[in-house]
């Protein structure tokens, strides 16, 4: 790990840290609870019906809407007090949320932005650009890609900033159907790469089979269920959990 | 956002309804009244309806009575005045606006009028001369027309192209004064104000308007004044709407009636 | 319907083709090289441009403020906006006689200032600019607060899960995103403070190459020298119409992309 390059880190995971969250947040009349581990290298999906407070947990994890009690730890380091600058959690929103007047270039070299020139910036994001197959599209604003295009800008950008955790908030819904299966093979390969501790949000269960290695299922604000997708087939604890794996990919 | 626009936008038509009410009920007043005199050869039959005076705006406490005056004799008339800065009346009645009787501070507006053969010529009916007017209590010491070239003084004056400020530039002229004015301001009641306000130290306006002001401002004479006299022309206009009452309200101004009004409220004879 | 929306753009446009048909274009030249039209010019582009500035590093903020207090408690918020909104709709010569009765120096605050400074604002160059700030203040705000309504929030929360501090988050990301409603913020500011008469004649009042601005000259050679207020007055136009094709030309395309 020199300054001078760099570049992607591939397979580090043993070295990264994990994620630890057990957090109570309320959201207007909504209140949700939940306790979990995300190791590296092993994603864990959060899986539940629409209204199930999935992305108000992710956004509290990031912090970005305060928590009413718990704590969020990476590694040995408590962060539930940290603003989201200082976390170094990245998120891959859910329509990607790309900075509409700045180029690819810019919205990959963000980051790096923050911390130094705009000149080093854009040179530390070149191997970004490459590896994420963006420098063709360098010199193009956000409102000229394509959804999958737009993705993988947005995976670049939390990525280049060096997180130690990724969230992963409906990562597929912003895609046309028929891209998603092609879409969701590069990303679960990217996310390896990352190696970090990932948690990704869906109410997919594709998405939860592809991207993760183990499923959390929130209802209603409460975790009714944890395992594999092998283990919830088993035994599946609620009436979603059986629907939810009756359906066929990609129905949403 | 839009409710607190409309919110604003109500208040501001409630505003106006409330002028325009006040406006036509000032004009109607004095018309209950039975006319007095009949045998009074002021009195003629005139068109009933309402007549635009436009007036100087030095005239205006003069007029207000004057128009009150004419319409106890003449109760089918309503008298609404125009009041502004001479040239910028002349202006407006050279531009076309529907006036019928026009009453100038001075006789270069006038003569634009008449220039433009919208009157038939003009009779002088008053006199009026400058003298200096400052806040009550006269704050800063203001003791004659010298006072005016002092810089750190706050000073208003009419501005040149209105009759107040071509009386008061010829009045400094000839007192060999360089005054050292603040503001030049359109017409004579806007300088009054300022003084009124405390916010100008001095200012040079008619007599008159020195005495109509009341108690807020002092005047100070100046004896050289007297040399400059402005004199207040008044013409029917050829177009007016109501041609009788507009030449019935001039020969009542210019009556003896007219003369004592006017004397009342400082203005010398023609 | 095609039929008033004729008419609406007649009333907008005929007067204005009216003064260019009636313009001495003949003396046009030497009208506008009197020294008194020059004076005026030159004040009323100095004063708009430092009330323009002004609206700038005061407005934007406010602008924040105004958006961000769409969280705000019901009587604060309205109260905020109903601030702002007042002198919008109010008659430039009110506000010239508030700006009076606070400033003066009889006013509210003026007393004070004169007694312990000895500074006095009527009448001075400054006033000019104040009246301005006074009316023109709030086309910026309502331009800006307009921008960042329409911004969308959450780039500002993705800005910061990237590591960007709240200052960075808002020179990086809000401050571009509303650069259009600045930038036409600014330009209807610019244009509003050029054309401002009322509260400047009430407030600043008039003294050649002081406070006598293009409107006020006009308005004042109007009763005496018709061709000269109508020179002064294609003037304004040409200025306000200038502005606008300029910022169109130099910052819209730019920040739209």
């Amino acid at each position: 790990m020199t300054a001078a390059t760099p570049a992607p880190r591939p397979g580090r995971s043993d070295a990264r840290p994990a994620l630890h969250a057990e957090v109570t947040v309320t959201r207007g009349s909504h209140r949700v609870e939940a306790a979990f581990d995300a190791l590296p290298g092993h994603p864990l999906a959060v899986i539940g019906p629409n209204g199930a407070g999935k992305s108000t947990l992710l956004a509290a994890i990031a912090g970005l809407v305060p928590i009413d009690a718990g704590r969020v730890r990476i590694g040995s380091r408590d962060v539930d007090r940290l603003p989201p600058e200082r976390r170094r959690i990245g998120v891959l929103f859910q329509d990607y949320v790309l900075f509409p007047h700045l180029t690819v270039r810019d919205n990959v070299a963000f980051a790096a932005r923050m911390r130094g020139s705009r000149h080093a910036a854009r040179s530390a994001a070149e191997p970004w650009l490459a590896r994420y197959g963006l420098a063709e599209l360098a010199e193009r604003l956000p409102g000229e890609l394509s959804g999958g295009q737009s993705q993988r800008v947005a995976l670049a950008r939390a990525l280049a900033a060096e997180p130690e955790v990724l969230l992963l908030d409906e990562p597929m819904s912003a895609l046309d159907v028929e891209l998603r299966h092609e879409m969701r093979a590069e990303l679960a390969a990217h996310v390896r790469e990352f190696g970090g501790a990932t948690v990704v949000v869906t109410h997919s269960r594709a998405d939860a089979a592809t991207l993760a290695d183990h499923v959390l299922v929130l209802e209603s604000g409460r975790v009714t269920q944890r395992g594999t997708l092998d283990e919830l087939a088993a035994a599946p604890a609620t009436p979603y959990v059986r629907r939810m794996l009756a359906r066929p990919d990609d129905a949403d | 956002m839009l409710r607190s626009r409309v919110a604003a936008v109500v208040l501001a038509a409630a505003g106006l309804a409330g002028l325009t009410a006040c406006a036509g009920g000032s004009g109607g007043s004095g018309t209950s009244a039975e006319p007095s005199g009949s045998a009074d050869p002021t009195v003629v039959a005139v068109e009933s309806g309402t007549i635009t005076v436009f007036a100087a705006a030095s005239l205006a406490e003069a007029f207000e009575e004057l128009a009150d005056r004419f319409e106890e004799r003449h109760p089918e008339v309503d008298v609404v005045l125009n009041l502004g800065g001479s040239a910028a009346l002349a202006q407006q009645i050279v531009a076309g606006a529907p006036a019928d009787v026009f009453a100038a501070a001075a006789e270069p507006p006038m003569a634009r009028v008449v220039d433009a053969a919208l009157a038939d010529g003009a009779a002088v009916f008053a006199t009026n001369t400058l003298e200096l007017v400052v806040p009550a209590g006269n704050p800063a010491g203001i003791t004659g027309l010298a006072d005016l070239a002092r810089d750190e003084l706050r000073i208003a004056l009419c501005d040149e192209s209105v009759p107040c400020g071509a009386a008061a530039a010829s009045l400094l002229d000839a007192e060999g004064v360089d005054a050292a004015p603040d503001t030049l301001e359109s017409d004579v009641k806007a300088v009054l104000t300022k003084v009124a306000l405390g916010e100008v130290d001095a200012g040079l306006v008619y007599v008159t308007d020195v005495r109509a002001a009341g108690d807020a401002v002092e005047g100070v004479e100046v004896p050289a004044a007297a040399s400059v006299v402005n004199r207040y022309p008044i013409a029917d206009l050829v177009d007016a709407p109501h041609p009788a009452a507009a030449a019935a309200f001039r020969d009542f101004v210019t009556g003896r009636e007219g003369r004592d009004v006017l004397e009342r409220f400082g203005f010398g004879a023609p | 319907m095609a039929l008033l929306a004729g008419v609406g753009l007649a009333v907008l446009v005929l007067p204005l083709v009216a003064l260019v048909v009636r313009a001495p274009w003949g003396e046009l030249g030497a009208l506008l090289a009197r020294e008194s039209v020059l004076e005026a010019l030159v004040l009323s582009l100095g004063t708009a441009i430092v009330a323009t500035g002004a609206c700038l590093v005061l407005g934007v903020p406010l602008a924040v403020l105004l958006a961000r207090a769409a969280s705000w408690p019901a009587p604060g918020r309205r109260l905020l906006r109903a601030a702002v909104t007042v002198p919008l709709v109010l008659p430039p010569v009110v506000g010239g006689i508030a700006l009076l009765l606070l400033l003066g120096r009889r006013g509210v605050l003026g007393g004070a200032l004169a007694d312990l400074f000895g500074i006095t604002v009527p009448f001075t160059t400054g006033a000019v600019v104040l009246a301005q700030v006074f009316v023109a203040l709030p086309f910026l705000v309502f331009a800006v607060e307009g921008a960042l309504r329409s911004a969308d929030r959450r780039t500002e929360l993705a800005a910061a899960t990237l590591g960007a501090s709240r200052w960075q988050v808002f020179r990086h990301v809000t401050l571009p995103l509303v650069a259009p409603g600045v930038a036409a913020g600014a330009v209807l500011c610019f244009t509003r403070a050029l054309g401002e008469f009322g509260a400047t004649i009430t407030f600043a009042g008039s003294l050649p190459g002081v406070t006598r601005t293009l409107p006020i000259a006009s308005y004042l050679a109007m009763q005496t020298d018709p061709d000269e207020a109508i020179a002064l007055a294609l003037l304004l136009l040409a200025v306000s119409v200038g502005v606008l094709l300029l910022l169109r030309d130099r910052w819209l395309p730019g920040v739209r992309g």
